[in-house]
C-alpha cells in the first residue's frame, strides 16, 4: 500500500494535528512502518482467535442509580483557558 | 546508620519508634534533592512547603494514632501522571504545563491516607510515551550511576529519584515497561502489578487496556508495602479488581517454586553483561530452592508490532481530549475553532506524541480497524494464551528487562526504532495484563545496572515478592547507590 | 411521469429517566446554573474513568423487551471519535459492534391499515453539551449539564411510507417509553429527538433511492410539514434531471423549508474501537425475566381491561390510556369513587379542553385524583350541581385538593332542606300568576320556565330535578 501526501494529510485531519513538512516526512515513514509492523502480525494466525479487550473475564461492573453531589462550578472551571459566565468558551461554532 | 542507606520500610520503623522525626527526614531529603537535582534532574515540580508543611501534619496524625501503618512520615514522589489535587500534573508536556488538578487520583488518596510525605512530582517520558525520559518537555533526566546514560523511561524520573536516594521510594506508571526498564537501568527495584490490581482513577491515560500504575522502591519489601497500600478494587475505575492482598515476604525458601527460564527472551540482540547477570540472577534462585524450567514464548517477537498498534490506536482517542477548551495550553492566535483545535495540538505536543497520536489514528480509520486494531487484539489474546501455557509448567518466569544497560542520551534519538525493539522483554507482560517485577541483580563491566524480571501469573505478586525478596536476602546489589559511603 | 412513493427510516434519541448521568452520579435533572451538574468525570478532565449506571441497562433492556427486540446477551460499549466542544473526551461511548437491543418491530395503526414498523437496534449512549452562541462577543459558550445524560438511540428500519405513518410509530414509541417511566420523551425539553431518514422512489421499484438526514425537528407537527416538504423537494429534484445528494439538512419550521448544513465532515470516520475502560455486559435470562416481570401495564392492554372491566367503550378507552399520567388518574380517580364513566367523562370533557386551553401537557397535569373522585362523588349525590362542579373542577384542575372546603367556601351546597325550595318556589309561583295561570290551562313549556326561574332564584345551587319534584307538588299535582 503507498502512503501518499493525501494520506498523511487525512490522518492528519483526523488527529486535528497540523504537521510541517519534516513533520509529514516522519509521518509518512512511520505510517509505511506501522504497515510493516501489519504486516509481520499477518505471519501469525489467529483464525478462531477473540479478540481480546481485557485479559482478565470481567463483566457487569455497575454502579447504583444515586446521586452524587456535583463537584462545585469554580472547581470545574479552574483550569479553563477562557471563561464566561460559568461556561466554556470556544471560537464560535459552525452549526 | 546512613539515613539514606535505609530503606523505606527501615525508615518508617525508626520513624514509629522516634528514633527519627518526619520533618528531620523530609528537610534531610529535600537538601539531598537540592544537590542531586543539578546533575539528576529526577523532577519536574519540587514542593518544599508544602512536603513540610505535611511532614508536620503526618508527624502529629503518628503521635496521636492517626496514621500508624508501616510507611507513615516516608518522603515519596509521584510521577507527573498521576493526578495530585493542587499540585500541576504536567505529564512532562507543555500542553499541560500549568494543569493543576481539583481532585487526587486513587493512588494518590490511598498513599496520604497510609502518612506518605510527598515532596514532588517526578520527570518522564511525554504522556509516557518513550523509553528514556528525554521527550519530557522539562528536559531530561540523567542515569545517577552515570551521568551521560539515559535513566529509562517512562518512568525515568522516579526511577533516578530513588537511586539518588532523593526520596524512598516513587510511584511510577508502566504501559509496555516503563517501570521495569527504568527500574533495570537505574538499579532499583520496580513492580508493574497486575492488570486491574490498582486503579487507574487519575492517571492520565496513555494506553487504557495496557496501563497500569506501580512503585519504584529501594526493596521488594518496601515494593510489596507500597503495592499493598496502592492496590484494590476501586468503584471510580470499572477495570479495577478485588483480589486479597499478597502477603508481606519472608524468609529465603523457595523450595517447590519453579521458576521459567524462557529461552526466546535470551536470544538474539541481547547484551553479554545482561545475560551473565540474569542467568547468575537465576541460578541463585536456584540455590535458595527454587526449580530452574526452560518453558518457550514463541510468539514474543510479536509483541512489540501489536503492542505499537494497540498502545498508539487507544493513545490517539485518549490525548483527544487536549484541545485548548476545557484546561491546558491555548496559543494566542488561531482563526476559528478548528485552528485552534489543530494548533493547540500542534504546538502542545511534542515530537514523539505526535507520531503516536498520527500512528494510532491511522489504526483506527475506517477500512484499516479489522486488519490493524483488531488483528493485534487477536495477538493480545494470543500472547496471553502463550504465558498461560508457560504458566503450567512454572509459577513465575525469569527473563531480562531490557537487552542493554542504560545507554547514552542522544544514542537512539535518530533511530527510534532501536528504542522501540528495547521494550521486547517488556511489552508482552502488559498484553497479558501480568505483573512483572525487576530486581536489581549485579552490574555490567562500565559499572551500569543490571536488573533480572520477574514475571507472574495474574495475581501472582505474592511469588514475585518472595522470589524477590529471598533473593536479596542473599545479594545487596539492591542496597548499592551512586555516592554511597562504604564501610 | 412515475408517481412516487417516500421511504422514511427514523433516528431516534431518549433521554432516559434515571436520577444520575451514565458514567457518573451527576444529577440528570432538568435545568441548572451552566456547569452546576457536572465532575471531572462527565466534564473529561484528565485521569477520569466512567462506571457505567445500572439502571441504564435496565431500562433498555426494559425498551427493547416492550419492543419486541432480542436482548444482545452479550453488549459492550465502544468509542466514536470525533473532535466538537460539546463533547468533552472528543469521544462519545455509544455502541456500535454489539448494541443492547436488535431486531424488534412497533405496530401501529393508521388509516392505510395495520402496519408493523421493523426496529433495527437500540442502543445505549452518553449525551453531548450544550452550545449557546454568544452573539456580543462572537464566541460559543459550553455548558456539561447535559454532558452524560443516557440516551438510548433508537433506530428503526426504513419501514414508513408516509407522514401518517410516522407520526403514528413516533406516537406509539413515546406512549410504550412513558408507560415504561424509561422517558418523560418531552419533545419541548429534549429528551425526545427525532432525525428523519428519507429518500423516494418511484413506485414498484425496490432499490432504495439515496437518501437525506433532517435534523432540528421539534414536534410531530413540524416532523409532518418536514416530511412532507422533503419529499416534494425531492420529487421535483429529480423530475429536473437533478440527483438527491446524501446530506444532512436542517429543517427550518418558520421558513418551511430545509437547507443542507455545512458539510460538518459527511463521511465522519469516526475511528470505532471497544472502550477499553468499561469490562462487557453480559445479561443474564435471570435478569432479562426481571425486568419483563417489572413492566407495567401497557396501553394495549389497559385499553382491553377497560373495556372489560369499566363498560367503556374502545374509543374512550384509547383516548383514556393515550397518556400514561391520564390513565393513572383516571384508575386512581375511579378506584376512589367507583365511577368509572363519570371519572371518565370528566376527564374527556372538562379536563382536556382546560388542558388544551391552559395549554398543559399530561406530564404536567396537577389534578389530584382525590379531588376529582370527589367531585363526582359529589355530583352523583346530587350535592353539587354540575354547573357548580365546573367551577370546583377548575379549582382541582389548577391544583387544589380541599375541594369540601371550596364547596362550602363559595357556597356551592345544593340546597338540601325542602323548606328551603318551598318558600323560593312560594316566591317564584307569587310572582309568574300568570305563568301559573298558562299551565294550568294546559300548556306544559311553562313548566321548564318555571323551574327555570326557581333555578335562578336558588342561583343554580339546586338539584332541578328535586325542583320540578317540588314544583309539581306545590302546583297541586
Amino acid at each position: 500500500m503507498e502512503i501518499t501526501d493525501k494520506l498523511v494529510s487525512y490522518v492528519a485531519e483526523l488527529a486535528h494535528l497540523k504537521l510541517d513538512d519534516a513533520q509529514r516526512a516522519q509521518a509518512a515513514q512511520d505510517l509505511a512502518r506501522m504497515i510493516g509492523y501489519v504486516d509481520q502480525l499477518r505471519e501469525l494466525d489467529t483464525e478462531g482467535v477473540e479478540p481480546m479487550s481485557h485479559a482478565f473475564p470481567v463483566v457487569n461492573v455497575f454502579r447504583e442509580d444515586e446521586v452524587k453531589e456535583s463537584m462545585d462550578r469554580e472547581l470545574i472551571l479552574q483550569n479553563a483557558p477562557a471563561k464566561k459566565d460559568g461556561c466554556f468558551l470556544v471560537p464560535r461554532t459552525v452549526e | 546508620m546512613e539515613l539514606f542507606d535505609l530503606t523505606a520500610l527501615e525508615l518508617g520503623a525508626k520513624i514509629k519508634k522516634r528514633e527519627i522525626g518526619v520533618v528531620e527526614v523530609t528537610r534531610a531529603c529535600l537538601d539531598r534533592i537540592g544537590e542531586q537535582e543539578k546533575t539528576v534532574h529526577a523532577f519536574i515540580t519540587v514542593t518544599p512547603e508544602l512536603a513540610l508543611a505535611r511532614a508536620e501534619a503526618v508527624q502529629r496524625g503518628i503521635d496521636d494514632g492517626t496514621y500508624a501503618g508501616p510507611l507513615a512520615g516516608v518522603p515519596m514522589a509521584i510521577k507527573d501522571l498521576i493526578s495530585t489535587k493542587g499540585v500541576a500534573t504536567t505529564c512532562a508536556s507543555k500542553m499541560l504545563e500549568h494543569y493543576v488538578p481539583v481532585f487526587d487520583a486513587t493512588v494518590t488518596k490511598k498513599l496520604v491516607a497510609a502518612g506518605a510525605v510527598c515532596l514532588g512530582k517526578t520527570n518522564m517520558d511525554e504522556f509516557a510515551m518513550g523509553s528514556t525520559t528525554e521527550s519530557s518537555y522539562f528536559g531530561v533526566t540523567r542515569n545517577p550511576w552515570n551521568t551521560a546514560r539515559v535513566p529509562g523511561g517512562s518512568s525515568g524520573g522516579s526511577a533516578a529519584a530513588v537511586a539518588a536516594r532523593e526520596v524512598f521510594y516513587a510511584l511510577g506508571s508502566d504501559t509496555g515497561g516503563s517501570i521495569r526498564q527504568p527500574a533495570s537501568f537505574c538499579g532499583v527495584t520496580g513492580i508493574k502489578p497486575t492488570y486491574g490490581a490498582v486503579s487507574r482513577y487519575g492517571l492520565l491515560a496513555y494506553a487504557s487496556s495496557l496501563d497500569q500504575i506501580g512503585p519504584l522502591t529501594i526493596d521488594a519489601l518496601d515494593a510489596a508495602a507500597v503495592t499493598r497500600t496502592i492496590m484494590g478494587r476501586d468503584e471510580m475505575d470499572a477495570t479495577s479488581v478485588d483480589v486479597p492482598l499478597p502477603g508481606m515476604p519472608a524468609g529465603d525458601d523457595l523450595t517447590g517454586l519453579r521458576v521459567g527460564v524462557p529461552e526466546d527472551y535470551f536470544g538474539e540482540g541481547l547484551a553479554v553483561d545482561v545475560r551473565a547477570r540474569v542467568m547468575e540472577a537465576a541460578k541463585q534462585l536456584e540455590t535458595l530452592g527454587a526449580t530452574l524450567v526452560p518453558v518457550r514464548m514463541p510468539i514474543l517477537d510479536y509483541a512489540i508490532p501489536a503492542y505499537y498498534i494497540l498502545a498508539c490506536a487507544e493513545a490517539s482517542s485518549n490525548l483527544s481530549r487536549y484541545d485548548g477548551v476545557k484546561y491546558g495550553y491555548r496559543p494566542e492566535h488561531f482563526e476559528d475553532l478548528h485552528d485552534l483545535y489543530l494548533t493547540a495540538r500542534s504546538e502542545g505536543f511534542g515530537a514523539e506524541v505526535k507520531r503516536r497520536i498520527m500512528l494510532g489514528a491511522f489504526a483506527l480509520s475506517s477500512g484499516y480497524y479489522d486488519a490493524y486494531y483488531n488483528k493485534a487484539l487477536r495477538v493480545k489474546a494470543l500472547m496471553k494464551q502463550g504465558f498461560d501455557r508457560c504458566f503450567e509448567q512454572a509459577d513465575l518466569l525469569i527473563t531480562p528487562a531490557a537487552p542493554t544497560t542504560a545507554y547514552a542520551l542522544g544514542a537512539h534519538t535518530d533511530d527510534p526504532i532501536q528504542m522501540y525493539l528495547g521494550d521486547i522483554y517488556t511489552v508482552s507482560v502488559n498484553m497479558a495484563g501480568l505483573p512483572g517485577m525487576v530486581v536489581p541483580c549485579g552490574f555490567d563491566g562500565e559499572g551500569l545496572p543490571v536488573g533480572a524480571q520477574l514475571i507472574g501469573p495474574a495475581f501472582g505478586e505474592g511469588n514475585l515478592f518472595r522470589a524477590a525478596h529471598a533473593y536479596q536476602l542473599h545479594t545487596a546489589f539492591h542496597r548499592q547507590y551512586p555516592g554511597k559511603k562504604e564501610g | 411521469m412515475a408517481t412516487y412513493e417516500m421511504v422514511i427510516g427514523l433516528e431516534v434519541h431518549v433521554e432516559l429517566a434515571t436520577r444520575t448521568k451514565i458514567f457518573c452520579g451527576c444529577t440528570t435533572r432538568f435545568g441548572g446554573a451552566p456547569n452546576t451538574h457536572t465532575c471531572p468525570v462527565c466534564t473529561g478532565m484528565p485521569g477520569t474513568l466512567p462506571v457505567v449506571n445500572r439502571k441504564v441497562v435496565e431500562f433498555a433492556i426494559a425498551a427493547g423487551l416492550a419492543t419486541n427486540c432480542e436482548i444482545t446477551r452479550r453488549n459492550k460499549f465502544d468509542r466514536k471519535n470525533y473532535f466538537y466542544p460539546d463533547l468533552p473526551k472528543a469521544y462519545q461511548v455509544s455502541q456500535l459492534y454489539l448494541p443492547i437491543c436488535r431486531n424488534g418491530h412497533v405496530d401501529i395503526s393508521t388509516s392505510a391499515g395495520d402496519k408493523s414498523i421493523g426496529i433495527h437496534e437500540i442502543h445505549m449512549e452518553e449525551d453531548a453539551g450544550k452550545l449557546m452562541h454568544d452573539p456580543w462577543i462572537d464566541q460559543t459558550m459550553v455548558d456539561y449539564n447535559r454532558c452524560g445524560v443516557p440516551l438510548l438511540e433508537i433506530v428503526s428500519e426504513p419501514d414508513m411510507r408516509s407522514a401518517e405513518e410516522v407520526i403514528a410509530y413516533l406516537t406509539k414509541l413515546r406512549q410504550t417509553l412513558q408507560y415504561l417511566g424509561v422517558s418523560d420523551c418531552k419533545m419541548q425539553e429534549g429528551s425526545l429527538r427525532a432525525d428523519v431518514n428519507l429518500s423516494v422512489r418511484p413506485v414498484g421499484q425496490t432499490a432504495f433511492g439515496t437518501r437525506t438526514e433532517m435534523k432540528n425537528l421539534n414536534s410531530f407537527k413540524a416532523i409532518g410539514r418536514a416530511i412532507e416538504g422533503e419529499f416534494r423537494r425531492q420529487v421535483e429534484l429529480i423530475e429536473d434531471g437533478g440527483r438527491v445528494l446524501q446530506q444532512t439538512r436542517r429543517w427550518d419550521d418558520n421558513k418551511g423549508a430545509s437547507f443542507a448544513m455545512r458539510s460538518k465532515e459527511n463521511a465522519q470516520d469516526y475511528r470505532y474501537f471497544p472502550e477499553p475502560d468499561l469490562p462487557p455486559m453480559e445479561i443474564s435470562e435471570d435478569w432479562i425475566a426481571q425486568v419483563r416481570a417489572r413492566e407495567p401495564e401497557l396501553a394495549e392492554a389497559k385499553i382491553g381491561r377497560y373495556q372489560r372491566e369499566f363498560a367503556l367503550t374502545a374509543y374512550d378507552a384509547r383516548i383514556l390510556t393515550d397518556e400514561k399520567p391520564i390513565a393513572d388518574l383516571f384508575e386512581a380517580a375511579t378506584a376512589l369513587c367507583a365511577k368509572p364513566k363519570e371519572a371518565g367523562s370528566w376527564i374527556m370533557g372538562e379536563m382536556m379542553a382546560l388542558m388544551k386551553e391552559k395549554q398543559v401537557l399530561a406530564e404536567s397535569l396537577m389534578l389530584d385524583p382525590a379531588a376529582l373522585a370527589q367531585i363526582v362523588t359529589l355530583v352523583d349525590g346530587g350535592k353539587l350541581s354540575r354547573q357548580s362542579a365546573r367551577e370546583v373542577f377548575a379549582y382541582a384542575f389548577d391544583g387544589g385538593t380541599d375541594v369540601a372546603g371550596y364547596v362550602k367556601a363559595h357556597g356551592l351546597e345544593i340546597v338540601a332542606d325542602d323548606s328551603a325550595y318551598e318558600a323560593i318556589l312560594a316566591e317564584v309561583l307569587a310572582r309568574c300568576e300568570k305563568d301559573v295561570a298558562a299551565y294550568k290551562a294546559g300548556n306544559p313549556k311553562v313548566f321548564g320556565f318555571l323551574v327555570g326561574q326557581a333555578m335562578k332564584a336558588l342561583k343554580g345551587k339546586a338539584d332541578p330535578k328535586k325542583v320540578g319534584e317540588l314544583l309539581r307538588k306545590a302546583l297541586g299535582e
